[in-house]
Parts: structure tokens; sequence; C-alpha cells
């Protein structure tokens, strides 16, 4: 794949997303402040209801530097085909249309949207922000809410478990519309997603990327640890970095020995409730992706 | 480098000065969130090798590149510690606010 990776040494210094609400540690703010730095000045943006668009749009103080408008919850997907129908009437050279969306309104609400957007095949960048709930409202459940993870739709007590479903595939439900470019990444190897940003961006035509994105405050884990507990979510191999490209799959990284699960479990307040028996649940399921994704491309 | 900051003449003071429509100035800083700390990052130049990996990981981009080193800009640093973690020769050390 095209691209040079972008490193540390590479990035450009500009701010782009600065002084935000978000709170101390937040993954979210980190994937769009890389986003952002990757992408440029001339980047028309969208983002709907959540906490991305809650904590930078507070009038008068707009933290973001670049073009930025808030879309409904559902139409992340068909502003950013009207952002760039709107620069190309207006004969706009040189800019990006991104969206960034969380996961409930990504893979819940705003999915037909996504869909029609990778259908027109817009030449459009759209990053799911997971953060694994639906944050900016106080932790309900979404689709991309883990097996077994409290929140305040899937409570857990003397009545239940937490949530008793898995994640949704959104990365494959993505791919399957043969979209140009998809990849999965993570804030814990913030490089690896940072190059995809700059891959998605030389793509004519839709990407889309899923980053995993920990949340301190709907988590449980201390502000300090959301990188870690990042890079921990690979290292087990209960997320996995992929791309999609050629109408392929391609494995970023396999990690030859899986970390401990249990450890990744047990730090965070979510999983608080869970018992040994409800861990192998997890350790079982993620052995069925990842036979399932044996067949990827290394 | 672009990177908001705060300017006084953003303030709104009179009815006037608010946006007529639903578009507005961009990149507008009016407060600062330092006060939201609990623990302060100090920096310690001598054991910083410059490989900023603070800079990159950094939530809010508080931190910047500085010659060889960083620097951190305390008006809107939270405090969350990432860097410290991050930080593997203890170059930044988490200390009370004080
Ligand atoms: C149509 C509609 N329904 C519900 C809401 C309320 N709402 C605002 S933000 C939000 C949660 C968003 O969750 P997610 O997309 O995961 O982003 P996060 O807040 O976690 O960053 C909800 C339900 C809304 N704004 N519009
Ligand atoms: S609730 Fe979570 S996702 Fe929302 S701003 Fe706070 S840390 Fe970030
Ligand atoms: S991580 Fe540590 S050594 Fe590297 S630039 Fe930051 S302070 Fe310096
Ligand atoms: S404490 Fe958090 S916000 Fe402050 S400089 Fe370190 S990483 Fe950035
Ligand atoms: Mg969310």
């Amino acid at each position: 794949m095209i691209a040079e990776r972008v490193t540390a040494q590479n990035i450009s210094d500009n701010e782009f997303f600065y002084g935000h609400k978000a709170c101390g540690g937040c993954g979210g703010s980190l994937a769009v402040r890389m986003a952002l730095k990757v992408l440029g000045e001339r980047t028309l943006l969208t983002l709907p209801a959540g906490c991305m668009s809650a904590v930078s749009f507070n009038y008068p103080q707009m933290s973001y530097a670049n073009n930025a408008i808030i879309s409904a919850f559902a139409g992340t997907g068909a502003v950013m085909s009207g952002l760039k129908a709107g620069a190309e009437a207006m004969g706009l050279k040189d800019y990006h249309v991104l969206g960034i969306a969380g996961d409930g309104g990504t893979a819940d609400i705003g999915l037909q949207a996504l869909s029609g957007l990778i259908d027109r095949n817009d030449d459009a960048i759209y990053i799911c922000y997971d953060n694994e709930a639906y944050m900016n409202t106080g932790i309900q459940k979404s689709g991309l809410t883990p097996y077994g993870s409290t929140t305040t739709t899937t409570p857990a007590g003397s009545k239940g478990k937490g949530n008793i479903k898995q994640k949704k595939n959104l990365f494959e439900i993505v791919a399957a519309h043969g979209i140009p470019y998809a990849a999965t990444a993570s804030v814990g190897y913030i490089e690896d997603f940072a190059t995809k940003v700059k891959r998605a961006s030389q793509i004519k035509g839709t990407s889309f990327i899923h980053v995993l994105a920990p949340c301190p405050t709907g988590w449980g884990i201390d502000t300090s640890e959301t990188i870690e507990v990042a890079k921990e979510v690979v290292d087990t191999g209960l997320w996995y970095l992929a791309e999609f490209y050629d109408g392929e799959y391609h494995l970023n990284r396999h990690p030859k020995v899986f970390s401990d699960v249990t450890h990744y479990i047990r730090r965070q307040g979510r999983f608080q409730h869970l018992k040994d028996e409800d861990i192998d649940i997890i350790i079982r399921s993620r052995d069925k992706t990842w036979k399932r994704i044996e067949g990827f491309k290394e | 480098m672009i990177r908001p900051s705060i300017t006084e003449k953003n303030k709104i003071e009179k009815l006037s000065r608010l946006p007529q429509g639903g578009s507005c100035k961009a990149g507008v800083l009016i407060e600062k969130n330092a006060g939201w700390r609990n623990k302060c990052p100090v920096y310690n130049p001598d054991k910083c090798t410059g490989c900023y990996q603070c800079y990159m990981y950094c939530p809010d981009g508080v931190i910047s590149k500085e010659g060889k080193g960083i620097s951190i800009d305390y008006d809107f640093c939270k405090g969350c510690g990432i860097c410290e973690k991050i930080c593997k020769l203890q170059a930044i050390v988490m200390e009370g606010e004080t």
C-alpha cells in the first residue's frame, strides 16, 4: 500500500482540536486530534451528536480550528456527501471531507447513512471512534459495546451480568460494501492510526477507519491508563489491526502469544462483576474471531 | 504553527457580537482548562532524549516540540498523566497541583 508512515518526526506541528472539554485522558479526543494533524487545515469536518461534538462546539469556545459542522445524529454519511457536493460546486481544490462519529452514531443510528455514502463512493473519509457505548448521554449500550460490560441499559446486578451481546462486526460490514479502503486501529498504536488516516486521504472514493478509543469515564479506568489499555486490547487479541483494500483483507499485526485477557478485564470498572467463567466466554469468542481472520493476508 | 489560543477579543460582551445565522469563527478559545488539574506534569529536560512520544499521545495536544525537547501548555493541560506513563525515561513526572 502507498503512503509513507506518519511518525512523531514527520507529523505536522499544527493543532486543530484544542482547548476542548473532553474528560482528561479521553481516547476519542486523541483520535480526533491525530486525524486533523494528518489531514490539515483544509478539512471539511462533520460530526453528529456525541462526545466529540459536545466537547468542542461550546459557543463561543470553538475548539475546532478547521471548518466543522454538527450533523443530525443519524446523518454523518449524508452530510459528508453534501459537503463533497458543495465543495465541488464551489470549485474547491486540495481539501478533504471528513466525518467523525462515535460507535452509536456509526454502528447503530448512522449505519444507513454510512452505507449510502459508501454506495455513492463519494471521495471522503469516515472515522468511527469507538468508546464502546453511548458515552455522551451517560453510558448506554450500543451495537459496539463488548460482552459483559455494564452500562446503564445493561446494568450488572442480581438480575444481569451486563451486556449479553457481542460487538457488531462493523469493519467487515463496511468492507462487504466493496469499499476502496477500510481499516481498524487503536489509539494505543497511534502512528499506525495516523498512517491509516494518511492512506485513507490518498484513496479516491470512500474510506473508513474504525479506531478503538478508551473512555476513562465509561470504562472505569484511571485517566492515565487510556493508552496502556488501548495497547492491551490489541495485545490480548480482543481487537485486531487490519486493512481492506483491492477487495482483500490484510492483517497488520499478529501477536505470537496473546497477553492476559483476565488482566485486561480486571483493571476496568465496567467488567468488575464478571466471574472467571464469563472471562472464558470472552476468550472463546476471541479465539473464534482469530480462526475466522486467519484467512486475512499478512 | 497553527494552534488556537485564548483571545480576549472573542468574549461576547454585547449583543452585536453574537454571530448572525448558524455559523461562527472556528478555533476560538475564551477560557482555560488548567483548573481541571489535580496533578501537574513536571518536565526535566536533562532526562529527555526528544523521542516526542509524549507529544504524540497527549489527548489535548498541549505538548509541543521545542528545540531538542518539549514544552507543555499549562493553560490547557488537564493533568491526565498519560505523558508520565509514556515517557520511558521519567523526564515527565506527575506532582501534586499546588
Ligand atoms: C436522533 C437523536 N437521538 C438521540 C440523541 C441523544 N444523543 C446525543 S449524543 C448520544 C450518544 C452518542 O453516542 P456515540 O455515538 O457512541 O458517541 P459518544 O458520545 O460515545 O462519543 C445520544 C444518544 C440525539 N442527539 N439525536
Ligand atoms: S465521556 Fe468518555 S468519550 Fe466522552 S469525553 Fe469523557 S472520556 Fe471522552
Ligand atoms: S517521552 Fe520523555 S524523552 Fe520522549 S520527548 Fe517526551 S519527555 Fe522527552
Ligand atoms: S498530563 Fe495529560 S494533558 Fe497534561 S501534558 Fe500530560 S498527557 Fe497532556
Ligand atoms: Mg460511543
